[in-house]
């Protein structure tokens, strides 16, 4: 596992390994804040920070953490990353920390950082580590950004609060359209997102556990 | 005040879905719901401990974290701290703990449910919807009441999201999805279609 390539490393979970596209983890904490790109980019940071250092320091001590208590060793790390992250936000970004309210703390549960630790940095030195957190934590801000970018623009037609498009409210042309701001809009995003991936990258399509046979016809009784 | 305490419970359930309207426990969500059996022992799990978690945060909360809520030590240094910086590492140990707690007592106990719910309890310590549920509390001001209902209202609905979800999914194995949108992509897309239901529940109020 150690001579891995940095390179590979870092750039493996952007489209090869998506951990949202593919491995199913972080979405938790992560759908409900991609209303604004504001807050879409507060929290990109945000995990990439905590990511990047937990699996630095949980690798950093890998070798003395008994193997039975690590996972409460590993959440301790991460949750003081976290609180780091959270109080640095409510004294800098005070409004941004009213809007991401309970999300910040939820990157404690977010799969990506916990599975992350527990099977890259457990068996990798840290440095390597750290890269791989990075990437990772690249990777989920990749899905985060595209569909904060989609909700923001078609949901309140601006990018960063910069209106793109007029709003008809306010005697433009474009008639925002509400769903993109409501939480199923994220849900249909991300599909689309898999489903585009997934067509280019045919081998990530799961396997079926049986194949649907072609319509058979009726045929005539007599 | 029971009306208040059930309104607030309609309102977990329904309108304020921790699975389909805030995205908590997605992961677990998604990935435990290809059973209505199995979907259904993991949101019982989830119904139990957000029920005993959310009050027990709520204790904790108030008794010690708060400001001035060290004031019942008599100890005039300790009546102004304020450590409610520290409140997320406690209420992850503390479910944690009782996740633990819970674990054993089962095992003692109740075998047969500890056996139905299997590897599902420890897995739970990381589901987003248990912390979710404290920090929720945390942000409304819910008190003790308030807390206990609201946890299980908040795990009701969770389970009942989960067993829908795999209710759905189990009669999906016979339909013909597209390529690239087979597992993953088409549960998202149903995902999303019954949180677009929930949303129906938006002006519930009683």
């Amino acid at each position: 596992m150690s001579d891995q390539k940095p390179r590979e490393v870092l750039l493996a979970p952007i489209f090869a390994n998506n951990p949202i596209a593919l491995q199913i983890l972080g979405i938790c904490s992560a759908l409900a804040i991609t209303t604004k790109m504001s807050t879409t980019v507060t929290m990109c940071i945000a995990v990439i920070f905590v990511l990047t250092f937990s699996n630095f320091f949980v690798s950093l001590i890998r070798n003395i953490i008994p193997s039975n208590i690590r996972i409460i060793v590993q959440m301790t790390i991460i949750t003081a990353l976290v609180i780091l992250v959270d109080q640095v936000l409510q004294a800098f970004a005070f409004q941004l920390s009213r809007e991401l309210s309970v999300f910040v703390g939820l990157i404690i549960t977010n799969c990506i950082v916990m599975g992350r630790a527990e099977a890259f940095a457990m068996q990798n030195p840290p440095l390597i580590s750290a890269v791989d957190g990075f990437g990772n934590a690249l990777g989920y801000s990749v899905v985060l950004l595209i569909v904060g970018f989609f909700r923001e623009l078609f949901g309140s037609g601006s990018v960063f609060g910069v209106q793109i498009m007029p709003l008809s409210t306010e005697g433009g042309w474009y008639v925002a359209n509400g769903l993109m701001l409501l939480p199923p809009s994220a849900f249909f995003l991300i599909a689309g997102f898999i489903w585009i991936l997934r067509t280019f990258r045919v081998e990530q399509v799961e396997t079926e556990e049986f194949e649907i046979g072609p319509n058979t016809r009726v045929s005539p009784a007599f | 005040m029971f009306e208040h305490y059930l309104s607030l419970f309609i309102r977990a359930v329904f309108v304020e879905n921790l699975a389909l309207a805030f995205f908590l426990g997605m992961c677990t969500f998604l990935a435990i719901s290809k059973k209505v059996e199995t979907a259904l022992g993991l949101g019982i799990a989830v119904v139990v401990i957000l029920t005993l978690t959310v009050p027990i945060n709520n204790l904790v909360l108030n008794n010690f974290l708060d400001e001035g809520a060290l004031a019942w030590t008599g100890i005039a240094a300790l009546e102004s701290i304020d450590l409610r910086f520290l409140g997320l590492m406690c209420y992850i140990g503390l479910i944690a703990a009782s996740v633990q707690i819970l674990e054993m007592v089962l095992d003692k106990y109740v075998p047969a449910l500890y056996n139905a719910l299997g590897v599902f309890l420890p897995l739970i310590t990381v589901n987003c919807a248990i912390l979710g549920g404290s920090l929720f509390m945390v942000e409304r001001n819910y008190d003790f009441g308030e807390s206990v209902v609201f946890g299980f209202g908040g795990g009701v609905g969770w389970a009942l999201a989960i067993v829908l979800l795999a209710a759905i999914r189990e009669k999906l194995k016979y339909s013909d999805v597209p390529h690239g949108l087979r597992g993953l992509g088409i549960v998202f897309l149903i995902t999303g279609l019954m949180s677009l239901g929930f949303m129906s529940f938006a002006g519930v109020q009683l």
